[in-house]
């Protein structure tokens, strides 16, 4: 006798088309398929005991206080636009990523010789440092994004303002992979590469679109979910960053 | 505010310009989102941060979205897809780090299955745990079919319709995740018959 596929069972257990009636034939006259079902049966209904939080009636209100000031993150109370695009901010921000940078690969690759004790170990600071810089450039690449995507539709949609930001990060981002990629943080290296492209692709598109180019861009941009990548690893990073040094360690 | 009548309605009064409409679609569909976040995340947190995204991203695309159509369907379909995104980046971040110890595991499935002094208490507790590390194991699209199948009741059509797949894809994703969860699982819940 030919027993029954583990699909057939799966289709017939969710009601889905099937030969119904063989099904029920066969499962009538094979103890070993009934066996299968009744395992199958088991394991779901051990699935389906698993728990969820309850959320109280007014957790929707909770949900509305929690994002209503994100709706529009691009108000001018919220994000200084013209602070950032000050050149002399911009080398200032450049010079410190590149201190940061070279005080961790220093740290890394120059010849250790000894050192007086200190309370924490030094690749814990290095890594620290790395997160603290890293979590700071994800915020700002978030904010560039946010902008980018939430641009008023238009006829002609002018994103010159967020490519010259999206260009400014671009390097950043590289050194930054570079760096989370030595240090052996393959996953958010990996983040940092898809941003990395995201931010190019902003950055070499033309200065002025029209709607259906811009739709078309903001399109692909999206469906990488490129930005909540950003937002997951940049609130993993910083939660790591703010931990003290023991808990790291133990992680 | 003045009560909306339906979902069409406060999307079209968010699109003319007023935003507190929208609350009023975040108030009556978070509750569902959260449940399908959670399915979709194991992890309350997690799952906070997808309801937030879900509707941001609705709010964003509000836009797109066709009067003819079901809100609650669509915002649906963008939370599912909140989720496997979420999911991927979790991942990706979490296979850059080290592997957490495997102290303590499978200890369960060491215990004597006939012992009469099991409490069923702590049993159940494992049996959650277990669970959730087989729902973990997964792939996002392969939680996202099963979630959507097993505990939403979706045809696989709509599932497929819903994660864009065809349904061919749709239906082996939802084999492939209870191939695996009857591999995970079976050792334990066969032990309790």
């Amino acid at each position: 006798m030919k027993h029954l596929e583990e699909a057939d069972l799966v289709l017939y257990r969710y009601g889905e088309p099937c030969d119904r009636a063989a099904i029920e034939h066969h499962l009538a006259e094979c103890e070993a398929c009934q066996a299968s079902f009744a395992a199958l049966q088991r394991v779901l209904a051990a699935v389906e005991a698993a728990p969820v939080p309850e959320r109280h009636e007014a957790y929707g209100s909770t949900v509305w206080h929690r994002i209503q000031g994100r709706l529009h993150p691009a108000r001018p109370d919220a994000l200084d636009w013209a602070g950032w695009l000050r050149p002399r901010r911009w080398m200032l921000g450049g010079a410190m990523v590149a201190l940061l940078v070279a005080a961790f690969l220093a740290g890394r690759y120059w010849p250790s010789r000894p050192a007086p004790p200190i309370a924490e170990n030094p690749a814990e600071v290095r890594e620290r440092v790395l997160l603290v810089a890293v979590g700071d450039h994800l915020e700002r690449s978030q904010f560039v994004l946010l902008e980018f995507l939430n641009a008023p539709p238009q006829d002609m949609v002018d994103i010159s303002a967020e490519q010259k930001r999206a260009d400014d990060l671009v390097a950043a981002s590289r050194l930054y992979r570079q760096t989370a990629a030595a240090a052996g943080e393959a996953g958010v290296a990996a983040v940092l590469e898809d941003l990395e492209r995201v931010l190019l692709e902003i950055a070499r598109s033309p200065s002025t679109l029209s709607a259906r180019d811009w739709e078309e861009l903001r399109r692909r941009i999206e469906a990488q979910g490129i930005l909540f990548q950003v937002r997951v690893v940049g609130s993993q990073v910083r939660e790591r960053a703010s931990r003290p040094a023991a808990t790291q360690a133990q992680s | 505010m003045e009560w909306m009548e339906d979902d069409a309605a406060a999307v079209a009064q968010t699109l003319a310009g007023d935003r507190d409409a929208f609350r009023v679609l975040v108030e009556r569909h978070s509750r569902s989102i959260f449940r399908l976040a959670y399915r979709m995340t194991g992890n309350e947190q997690d799952a906070e941060e997808v309801v937030q995204e879900t509707f941001l991203r609705a709010y964003r695309r509000l836009n797109k979205f066709e009067s003819r159509a079901n809100f609650g369907t669509w915002l649906y379909r963008i939370g599912v897809n909140t989720a496997i995104d979420y999911r991927r980046a979790h991942q990706r971040h979490l296979e850059g780090r080290k592997p957490l110890s495997a102290e303590g595991e499978e200890v369960l499935l060491a215990l004597p299955a006939a012992d009469p002094a099991l409490d069923r208490t702590v049993f159940s507790s494992e049996v959650q745990r277990h669970v959730e590390k087989a729902l973990a194991a997964l792939s996002p699209g392969e939680r996202a079919a099963f979630v959507l199948r097993h505990f939403e009741g979706m045809s696989i059509e709509r599932i497929g319709r819903t994660l864009g797949l065809r349904s061919s894809a749709a239906k082996n994703s939802v084999f492939r995740a209870v191939r695996k969860l009857r591999r995970a699982l079976e050792p334990l819940v066969s032990s309790v018959r």
